[in-house]
């Protein structure tokens, strides 16, 4: 499984940090950065939870 | 177990309920319907980067079409509920009498509007694409000065873009400072205070005593003697949930859609989003939230209930958040503030405009506020859902410095 955020959408709004912080970050600079971009699996259930709830709607999940 | 679903709001707490009733499962016919004409869209543009002119219609859609196509609905649009009876379990939709099996009220909110204002031109709400697109094109066919009445988040959002596109900006607000509803005296004035900086006159303490005009607003009258000419007018003074069309239902409707804490109305029939109104157990009375999150939060959650049984049902307990984009700045609140509470920056500095501030009273940490500090707001809202003290959020601001 892939994460995707689209940055062109994203405006760093940290929700998704909040959801998956082990694999999102938005740091000191308020840019996001992608801890793991090629999670395990049983992240699945958290990531899926975080494309719903992106305001932006900037992720997708590839498997 | 239920035969078929009836959604009545095709927007954001609608459209989530009918994901989430397909995800978890449901196979029988779903039906969702929707006063707009439009396919479900996101609002938050509206008075942002649409309003600016920067966004193109489909970007507004919630979903992709072969998304919605795929969760094989049966979409109503341009459909109005006229009418409700729980007990005869009836649905009236433009005047016409259906049965429902399970039902989803989610029909949001309206704008308030100042009297005497129907059918003027250049006089403004801001809740739909159609609003928002009026607003556009008349800011982009030579508005000069904008008057935006009521200092809340969208009347801010519109100031923001307006100033941009280099139209002279006032803002009328009734109280002493603006925001201070929300976020209290002194975070107000900050806000205010970014405003001030970008150009934007703020006219506190007096609020609208007529709009002028014939046929097209000229100006307006405020209530401390003063005039101010404007050839847009937008009213940002609040919104009132759309219940009109439930009156004598049987359901409790006060100031939204009463349901129990797990967001039922009455048996089989639930509420979502800025329409409904619900005991949150994290905090005393009933509450009724007008963000984002909350709707899709809710839109998830109350269909979820239409699934459950008495047994399996869960409260419906989030802590509420929402964000504003003004010029370069994001504004983040989360939790429940009050005009008494105690406010301290956690981290970063007013003055900059760039901080997270946290609000308490008794002990409890009860909300955060942030300006472009996202990263700082959501950890700290991480621990609002832990019903944190205040010497806990001390903690976690030590950490910060
Ligand atoms: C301009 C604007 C900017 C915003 N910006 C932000 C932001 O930055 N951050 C944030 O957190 N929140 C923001 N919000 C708030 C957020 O968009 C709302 O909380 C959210 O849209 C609520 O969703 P809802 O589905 O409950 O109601 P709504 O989105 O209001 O949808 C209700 C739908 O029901 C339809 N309807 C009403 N009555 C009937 C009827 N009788 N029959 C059939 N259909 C009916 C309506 O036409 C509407 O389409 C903004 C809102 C607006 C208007
Ligand atoms: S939730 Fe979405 S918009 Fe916010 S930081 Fe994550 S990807 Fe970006």
């Amino acid at each position: 499984m892939r994460v995707i955020v689209d940055f062109d959408l994203c405006e760093s709004n940290a929700v998704c940090m909040q959801i998956a912080p082990d694999i999102f970050e938005v740091r000191d600079d308020d840019f996001l950065y992608i801890l793991e971009e090629n999670p395990r699996e049983d992240h699945r259930s958290t990531l899926q939870e975080a494309v719903q709830r992106c305001p932006k709607q900037a992720i997708s999940l590839e498997d | 177990m239920l035969d078929t679903v009836t959604i009545v709001g095709a927007s954001l707490a609608g459209f989530w309920a009918a994901e989430t009733l397909r995800r978890d499962g449901f196979a029988g016919p779903i039906a969702l319907i929707g006063e707009e004409p439009h396919a479900p869209y996101d609002r938050p543009p509206l008075s942002k980067k649409y309003l600016a002119g920067e966004l193109d219609d489909d970007r507004l859609d919630l979903v992709p079409a072969n998304q919605l196509d795929d969760l094989d609905l049966d979409l109503r649009l341009g459909c109005r509920a006229t009418g409700l009876e729980v007990a005869s379990r009836t649905l009236e939709v433009d005047g016409i009498a259906e049965p429902f099996d399970g039902l989803v009220l989610a029909t949001g909110a309206r704008c308030r509007t100042l009297p005497d204002t129907a059918g003027m031109d250049g006089v403004y709400t801001l809740r739909t694409r159609d609003d928002a697109a009026a607003i556009r094109d008349a800011l982009a066919a030579g508005t000069r000065r904008l008057t935006v009445v009521g200092a809340g988040f969208i009347g801010a959002e519109v100031a923001s873009t307006a100033i941009q596109r280099g139209v002279e900006v006032t803002m009328v607000e009734a109280l002493d400072t603006p925001f201070g509803r929300a976020l209290g005296t002194e975070m107000g004035a900050v806000v205010a205070d970014v405003h001030r900086s970008h150009g934007v006159e703020l006219r506190t303490g007096t609020g609208v005593d007529r709009v002028l005009g014939g046929d097209r607003v000229t100006g307006v009258r405020l209530t401390d003697g003063s005039t101010l000419d404007t050839d847009l007018l937008v009213v940002g003074i609040g919104v009132v949930p759309a219940t009109d069309w439930m009156e004598g239902s049987g359901l409790i409707l006060n100031d939204g859609v009463v349901c129990d804490a797990t967001c039922l109305a009455t048996d089989r029939v639930v509420a979502a989003g800025d329409v409904a109104r619900w005991p949150n157990p994290r905090y005393e009375g009933l509450m009724r939230v007008e963000h984002w999150d909350n709707a899709v939060q809710q839109g998830v959650h109350a269909a979820r209930r239409l699934l459950q049984t008495e047994q399996e049902a869960t409260p419906f307990a989030p802590v509420p958040w929402f964000w504003s984009d003004q010029y370069d700045r994001k504004v983040q609140l989360a939790g429940r503030t009050h005009p008494d509470d105690d406010v301290q920056v956690a981290v970063g500095s007013t003055v900059e405009h760039r901080f997270a501030a946290f609000y308490g009273r008794e002990g409890r940490f009860t909300a955060v506020l942030g300006m472009n500090r996202p990263r700082y707001v959501m950890q700290a809202k991480a621990l609002l859902e832990q019903d944190a003290s205040w010497d806990e959020a001390q903690a976690l601001a030590a950490d910060w410095n």
